[in-house]
């Protein structure tokens, strides 16, 4: 039996601690790991839960993060709730398995604090280990403040783990911006806590010794199309479920998550689409323009970015008249792959709005309330004149000469 | 011909492995592509011999790589002495053998690897290599005699 863990009402915690408190009172059975910055308290503080037994559970050491993601494979395949933590480098090792594991449909949790991706050599956050696994086939979820770090940690386990679902859920959360900055949390008590995840109900578990069964099997041209199918459509499938385990964590906790996120966009103009912390300081800077200038500034979010929320990115921008998408990763020779789904998304309108990308805050350069404010007024400037007055992709808070591709054919 | 379907229960070597036979769509296929190996509840066969065993369709039991071998080791009871030494090493478990009494070779499984002619310690070897084709009675009468040690 587990030694109590004693919590306030409101915790000082960083988005490190706060995850680590998630897979403690989900009681994780095993957790393998290999530690990288900034992502190393999560693993590190399930590790001396264990040692302190405040939780009855396994901390495996592995000697990298291909074999934490193997370990984590083997471990959910025997019937356990597993977890691990990753950024970064350690992200980009792990990315062969992680389609092994979401082909293999084991629903792991895998929290990622993100990070740059090397060369050069970076330890703070951008989004370039999130975007590698965006079509690894796992369930991907955002989470913009150490709250909804524990928030979302506890709903995976619940998400991955219904029937109905059965794949692995990664819940990213910024380097260092949210993993290192305490923050109040409000943390739900113990009980509260595993009685709302509950205990998973394994399925194919190979410690069933009267149902042996084959994990990675091999399929060639006539197999391998059909499993991938059926692997989307769990995919696909997985929206309306994610939105009950929201709804019935807002029922508890009274903070209600939605796939897709959407501030001041009842009657917003112009807006901007960020995904994790980018999404706190637009949101500051889109208040501030509507008192100071009359500028109907909105913003929306992405909250669950596998799977796309293709239908709901739609609805909630559908009315705006410029929306710029920003990108936290280095778009290598094309434009940034978030505004090209969201473009998507929204060609498929009858207004569809006047679309504009930038590439910003790479390795963790700071993304400023004025920052944003620039993107907005360079917005209502498109919504204006009626069509696109700048590059369709510009870099945004980069030194030296304009950086920017490619002009508008509409107008 | 030595007896292809030695100690084989029903489905040993059912299927063929090639591709395009017995599909079906996405919507049927296992989820996670996990297969079990039996057929209903497992838990009490650990002490069954693979005869007696209800091996599914999706267990490499059902089916037969005969098709990849060109040569096929060929067992001659009578020069053999039961030490076991292919069953060992056997890399695919098709030496069969009841009560460490040798019984011959699983030819739905066996790809003509050769190994246990190698390891077998007898003089003449009781396991010797024969074309696909060649007949039990043949191999048998081809069999070489005891080689005498050189003075």
């Amino acid at each position: 039996m587990a030694v109590k863990y004693d919590l306030n009402e409101r915790e000082v915690w960083d988005g490190n601690f706060a995850a680590s408190q998630a897979l403690r009172q989900a009681q994780v059975d095993v957790v393998v790991a290999y530690p990288i910055t900034p992502s190393t308290p999560i693993v590190e503080n399930y590790g001396s839960y264990v040692a302190n037994g405040y939780i009855d559970g396994e901390f495996v050491m592995v000697e990298s993060e291909h074999a934490a993601m193997s370990g984590c494979i083997g471990a959910s395949a025997a019937g356990g709730r597993v977890s691990t933590a990753t950024s970064s480098q350690g992200f980009a090792l792990m990315a062969e398995v992680l389609y092994q594991a979401s082909g293999m449909r084991l629903p792991i949790v895998l929290n990622v604090v993100n990070r740059a991706l090397a060369s050069p050599l970076n330890v703070r956050g951008d989004h370039a280990d999130m975007y590698l696994g965006r079509d690894s086939g796992w369930i991907q979820m955002g989470a913009f403040n150490a709250q909804e770090a524990y928030d979302l940690a506890l709903c995976a386990f619940k998400i991955a783990e219904n029937h109905d679902v059965r794949l692995p859920v990664m819940v990213h959360q910024d380097g260092f911006i949210t993993s290192h900055t305490a923050q109040n949390v409000y943390p739900m008590t113990d009980e509260a806590a595993i009685n709302f995840v509950g205990e998973i109900d394994p399925v194919d578990d190979m410690l069933d010794f009267s149902r042996p069964v084959t994990y990675g099997a091999q399929t060639e041209e006539d197999w391998h199309f059909e499993h991938k199918a059926k692997q989307h459509k769990a995919l696909m499938d997985s929206r309306p479920i994610i939105d009950e385990v929201y709804e019935e964590f807002a029922k508890l906790t009274g903070r209600k998550y939605n796939r897709v996120e959407s501030y001041n966009m009842e009657d917003a103009e112009v807006v901007i689409v960020g995904l994790g912390t980018t999404v706190e300081t637009a949101r500051v800077a889109a208040e501030q323009l509507r008192e100071e200038e009359g500028i109907k500034a909105g913003v929306v979010a992405i909250r669950c970015f596998r799977p796309f929320p293709f239908e709901d990115v739609r609805d909630a921008l559908e009315g705006a008249k410029a929306v710029a998408v920003t990108d936290r990763s280095s778009p290598g020779g094309a434009m940034g792959a978030f505004f090209n789904e969201v473009s998507a998304a929204l060609y498929t309108t009858e207004s569809r709005p006047l679309v504009t990308n930038f590439i910003y805050g790479l390795g963790g350069r700071d993304f400023s309330i004025d920052e944003a404010k620039r993107i907005f007024k360079e917005q209502k400037a498109h919504a204006d004149a009626g069509h696109i007055t700048t590059d369709i992709q510009q870099f945004s808070g980069l030194r030296g000469p304009h950086l920017g591709y490619f002009q508008t054919k509409r107008g | 011909m030595q007896d292809l379907k030695l100690k084989a229960n029903e489905n040993r070597g059912l299927h063929q492995l090639e591709s395009g036979k017995d599909l079906y769509g996405w919507d049927e296929v296992t989820q996670g592509s996990v297969l079990p190996s039996f057929e209903g509840d497992a838990s009490k066969i650990a002490h069954l011999k693979a005869e007696e065993r209800d091996y599914s369709n999706y267990n490499s039991y059902t089916a037969t790589v005969a098709s990849w071998r060109v040569k096929k080791p060929v067992f001659n009871i009578d020069v053999c002495i039961d030490c076991q030494n292919c069953w060992v090493w056997c890399p695919d478990s098709s030496i069969l053998s009841r009560d460490k009494q040798m019984l011959g070779i699983d030819y739905d499984h066996c790809k003509g690897c050769e190994v246990c002619v190698e390891v077998c310690p007898t003089n003449p070897k009781s396991l010797l290599m024969f074309g696909e084709n060649e007949d039990l009675e043949t191999a048998l009468s081809q069999w070489p005699e005891k080689k005498k040690k050189e003075k």
